[in-house]
């Protein structure tokens, strides 16, 4: 039960979208994009969102694209997780999706809704990452293309009335070896005590992390480390010197037991990518 | 499409149109049991974990404590009341898939939208879809026999 009142509109396109967001703004609202919804009523429950209008984006058409386009993959932000499992043009990102909540919930959650979440672990965004991908994004000021590496910095950095419309990713990307765990506290569902996502790219490991920080990332010092010509456990080691900080120290783990956890993640990861 | 505080929704449901007031922010699983008197779908943790919730929105499972009721104007949305005699009822019958029976409607729509997307559904299928539910009773075993009777019934059939 969402314990305040809001509107709800549903525009049918990106200018319709950010004209809305406007207008509600000039009349003193508080408006949020709306994409799957699980987040925005959930922490509603618990006070820990607040809107007096939601912008449903699930209408727009360029929301909804799955297709290639100019040796592109085009993944609207308002596309279901499962719809992109199902469609698995991008093997590493159906792996990564495969395993965020659970199927019914992923009918409902968003790719735009899992990166741009407050909820921290926003692990859609790990194959991204490491395949160097674009997102394409509306504002006052028009539709603009940027790179992800400039807009997600631990968080998606939008200026107040910008949405996510699509995800871009070079096709070359899709299909370069890759590796993906998750590991949990306990069972197969849930927020990850550390999740690695790895790819390959000119023999070279690319790789990006959920669940060890409060926000996901990717970290060239990490990687210029676990790349050395060194023994697999050294490049670990050295590599594990170079994360950001602060380590996740909560009730699913303690800071010490997540790197604990992550070193031998890592190895796995390693050895799956190189080979024993 | 703007709306005020409490509007009138067109949802269709079981097969029927029903015009219900409702606010834009009540969620789906509110205005089913308390509007609409259909009381199968079940509250448990409102937060998208249990499953208890769970209808049918265009044949596909979704919780529907994490859906406004607003967002299925135009959808067909099925409850466990307007599942009759169905393969699974019958199974989750047979093989005593329940016991308190308060999961048992989350179960049954999650596991019914199941057999039909996937009646070739490999273990692993299975095993992921049934992860979308928790059962306080523990009768995962009975609820997965249940399930994998429906499958073996629909092959002998083709
Ligand atoms: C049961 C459950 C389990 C979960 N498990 C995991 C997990 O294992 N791993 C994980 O990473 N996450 C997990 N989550 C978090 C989940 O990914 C978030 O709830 C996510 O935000 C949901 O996407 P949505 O489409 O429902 O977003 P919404 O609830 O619609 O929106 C979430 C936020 O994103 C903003 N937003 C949405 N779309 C856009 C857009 N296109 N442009 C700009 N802003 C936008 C909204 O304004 C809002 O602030 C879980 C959530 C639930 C409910
Ligand atoms: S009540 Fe909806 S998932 Fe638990
Ligand atoms: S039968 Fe009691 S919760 Fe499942």
């Amino acid at each position: 039960m969402v314990p305040f009142d809001f509107t709800y509109h549903q525009p049918s396109s990106i200018h319709e979208a950010i004209q809305l967001f406007q207008t509600l703004q000039q009349q003193g609202k508080k408006p949020m994009y709306y994409a799957g919804g699980t987040e925005i009523i959930t922490l509603s429950r618990l006070h820990l969102v607040f809107t007096d209008a939601v912008i449903d984006i699930k209408q727009i058409p360029e929301c909804q694209v799955l297709d290639i386009q100019q040796q592109q993959l085009v993944l609207g932000a308002g596309v279901s997780l499962t719809t992109i499992e199902e469609a698995n043009p991008f093997p590493l990102l159906t792996k990564t999706a495969s395993e965020v909540a659970d199927r019914t919930a992923r009918n409902q959650i968003t790719l735009g809704g899992n990166i741009c979440g407050q909820i921290f672990y926003r692990e859609a965004v790990l194959p991204l990452l490491l395949a160097d991908s674009e997102v394409v994004i509306a504002g006052k000021d028009g539709v603009q293309q940027r790179s992800i590496h400039q807009v997600f910095q631990q968080h998606m950095q939008l200026q107040p009335g910008e949405f996510l419309i699509q995800v871009k990713t070079e096709q070359t990307y899709l299909s370069l070896p890759y590796a993906h765990i998750k590991r949990r506290k306990q069972g197969e569902v849930g927020y990850p005590l550390v999740t690695v996502a790895a790819l390959k790219k000119d023999g070279q490991l690319r790789v990006a992390f959920s669940g060890v920080c409060p926000f996901p990332f990717r970290s060239q010092a990490v990687e210029e480390r676990l790349n050395q010509q060194l023994p697999v456990n050294t490049r670990i080691d050295e590599a594990l010197q170079h994360l950001p900080r602060p380590i996740l120290d909560d009730i699913e783990g303690s800071a010490q037991y997540r790197l604990f956890v992550l070193k031998h993640t890592l190895f796995d990861i390693i050895t799956e990518l190189e080979g024993e | 499409m703007a709306t005020t505080q409490q509007c009138e929704m067109l949802l269709t449901v079981n097969g029927e149109a029903h015009s219900v007031i409702a606010r834009p922010a009540d969620t789906l699983l509110f205005v089913l049991r308390n509007k609409l008197r259909l009381t199968g779908a079940k509250p448990g943790c409102l937060n998208g974990d249990c499953g208890a919730c769970t209808v049918l929105i265009d044949g596909g499972p979704i919780k529907s404590c994490m859906m406004l009721a607003i967002e299925t104007v135009g959808k067909t949305i099925t409850t466990i009341e307007g599942l009759k005699h169905s393969p699974i009822q019958q199974a989750f019958v047979e093989h005593f898939a329940f016991q308190c029976g308060y999961c048992t409607p989350g179960f049954i729509m999650n596991a019914h939208a199941l057999t039909e997307k996937y009646p070739d559904a490999s273990d692993d299928v299975i095993q992921e879809w049934l992860e979308s539910n928790i059962c306080r009773c523990t009768s995962y075993r009975e609820i997965e026999q249940a399930v994998k009777s429906v499958l073996l019934k629909k092959h002998r059939n083709d």
